[in-house]
């Protein structure tokens, strides 16, 4: 997103319009304005999405699939029309690729227990690389654990890359599953996944990616991506908690056992026999959370309305902006300087520890992520214990990074 | 220290002064300069503490002659408040006996999570460590060493124990 020239920078993104959609933008903390600058962590929802979820709390709710009465049709077709707007907003085939969990660590988890667990034998190999988010780790961990397969880790390199020829290195006769982030939440590095996903195909081996960083900050087509797995959570693209997607081609999840069981799941249970439900339901079992895919969907509509590429030229130039302020501060390192990054920043400021960092940022009304991020071996890779995060939406302004710069400055003092 | 009424005066006057009341003078220097850092051989106890939500990392290891620790030391990597208490809690700690320190845990404990619990002339220096209790993602970074040292004295021999964790 960087190599968009600054020249571009959209004149008709009108960003402080769309701040008023997001009621808790105009909050105070601690007496400042407050300036959200965490949104890899969760994002926060505008009113499209409150409201959606508070009108089906307040008017439709029933559960859902199992009534002929109207609460539970409505909750049902409001539920499944979120499923529609997913197929449309990932460019998937049909309503049998998508799969509702709670999130990308549930869908990852999916994978490796419903297709990879009954897969692997002894000696077989699961690819990842250096930058994956703990969910994109112990999952596969877990599954190695139970199989006897092995984990196999594409490395990166200083600037936290990965390269195809290191990935590619990385893939053997045996490997089955090729698992990567489409974007590093702890390095911000978009992955040339197109390219990787191409090397793995071209050698029969299996595709996840993990777009939990990616799907806020771009437009994702399954079609184009052609991978086989693709999982996000509703909770970092501006919707509810407790919801997120596995896109699965339908073919694997064909073949797939169903992960867990229970109601939903089945067409016809007698002592001797079940007989499992067709996709997506095979794979949800129990009742789901209902109003949160009722918010999931207010969310994807919010996204599909916007101009998305003046969004992200908007988040291209305040990471350009945040590089170039951060930069200035003495002692400050940038940690992740990719070419191509999302609109994330971490960083480090010698002297001080990112945790009292936080901390002194909090009292200015800056929200900031500090610690490992949930990727420790990318905190090994780059001998650090901890690092600050500034990672931005396209609700944030050049003024809040102002805000993040002196308040490192500031903090930059105190402890010297 | 300003008096609390005043500190309440207005929003933005009040968290300024908290934040200088987090991070005083002592804090600091202890932070910048920690004292009895490094390591000890031999040591009577030696163990490892973790908190994993910060990566935080400290080993404290420890001599007693007669039942009361001779000396201390420690080091690992941590925030201003996790290295600053390390170091106030290894000079309070000398020359204690293992009862005399558990119960410094417990008193400073109380300082860094109850409301109710006013520094007393028994902790020292330690009362530095009083403005944390405003902070509650904070307490674990300056009970981290407490921790790691109740763990030690509870061990006697000289083997590494497993590391302890806050969480
Ligand atoms: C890259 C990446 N993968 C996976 C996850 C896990 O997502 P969730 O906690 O929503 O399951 C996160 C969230 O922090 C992430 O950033």
């Amino acid at each position: 997103m960087t190599n968009i020239a600054l020249a571009d920078r959209p004149l008709n993104f009108d960003v402080h319009a769309l701040r008023r959609q997001f009621p808790v933008l105009a909050r105070m903390v601690r007496g400042k304005p407050l300036a959200f600058l965490d949104n890899g962590a969760s994002a926060q929802r505008p009113n499209a999405v409150i409201d959606a979820v508070d009108d089906y709390e307040r008017h439709h709710h029933a559960n859902i699939h199992r009534g002929v009465h109207t609460l539970s049709q409505e909750a049902t077709a409001l539920y499944e029309t979120a499923r529609d707007r997913l197929v449309e907003f990932i460019n998937a085939r049909s309503r049998h690729e998508i799969i509702f969990v709670r999130g990308t660590t549930e869908a990852i988890n999916l994978v490796a227990q419903s297709y990879a667990r009954p897969l692997l034998k002894p000696g077989d190999e699961i690819l990842i690389t250096h930058l994956e988010h703990h969910a994109n780790i112990v999952p596969w961990q877990m599954v190695c654990e139970q199989t006897g397969a092995n984990l196999v880790v594409a490395p990166i390199d200083s600037h936290g890359e990965v390269h195809e020829e290191a990935v590619v290195a990385g893939m053997s006769p045996r490997t089955r599953l090729f698992a990567c982030a489409h974007v590093s939440n702890a390095l911000g590095t978009v992955l040339p996944i197109r390219r990787l996903i191409a090397a793995a195909k071209a050698r029969g081996i299996t595709t996840l990616i993990d777009g939990a960083q990616a799907v806020p900050h771009m437009p994702v087509d399954m079609r184009e991506l052609d991978c086989d797995f693709y999982a996000f959570s509703g909770h970092k693209m501006f919707g509810p908690t407790g919801v997120g997607v596995l896109y699965g081609r339908e073919q694997l999840l064909e073949r797939m056992p169903p992960w867990q069981g229970g109601g939903e799941m089945i067409l016809a249970v007698t002592f001797a026999k079940t007989t499992y439900n067709s996709l997506p339901n095979k794979f949800e079992a129990g009742t789901p959370n209902i109003s949160g895919g009722v918010g999931f969907g207010a969310a994807v509509d919010f996204l599909s309305r916007m101009d998305r590429d003046a969004a992200q030229r908007h988040e291209a130039a305040l990471l350009e902006h945040a590089t170039a302020a951060l930069s200035r501060i003495p002692e400050l390192r940038i940690v992740g300087t990719a070419g191509e990054k999302a609109s994330l920043v971490s960083f480090t400021v010698a002297g001080v520890h990112p945790h009292d960092l936080g901390t002194i940022l909090d009292e200015d009304g800056i929200a900031i992520r500090t610690g490992h991020h949930c990727a420790m071996p990318v905190m090994d890779f780059f001998k650090l214990p901890a690092t600050a995060r500034a990672s931005f939406a396209f609700y944030n302004t050049f003024e809040e990074i102002d805000r993040l710069a002196a308040g490192v400055e500031r903090a930059r003092k105190l402890f010297a | 220290m300003p008096p609390a009424s005043s500190a309440r005066a207005s929003y933005s006057l009040k968290y300024t002064m908290e934040l200088n009341d987090l991070y005083r003078d002592v804090i600091l220097d202890h932070n910048r300069r920690p004292r009895n850092f490094g390591g000890l051989d031999p040591a009577d106890a030696s163990v490892e503490g973790f908190n994993p939500m910060c990566g935080d990392r400290l080993t404290v290891r420890l001599k007693l002659d007669d039942g009361k620790i001779s000396d201390i030391r420690f080091e690992g990597q941590g925030c201003a408040i996790s290295t600053a208490s390390a170091s106030l809690m290894t000079e309070a700690v000398k020359g204690c006996t293992r009862d005399e320190a558990l119960r410094l845990f417990e008193r400073v404990h109380q300082l860094l999570t109850d409301d109710a619990a006013p520094p007393g002339e028994e902790l020292g220096k330690l009362a530095a460590l009083s403005g944390v209790k405003e902070y509650p993602a904070r307490v674990k970074c300056a009970s981290l060493c407490w921790h790691t040292l109740a763990s030690a004295l509870r061990s006697t021999g000289p083997q590494t124990l497993p590391a302890v964790s806050t969480e």
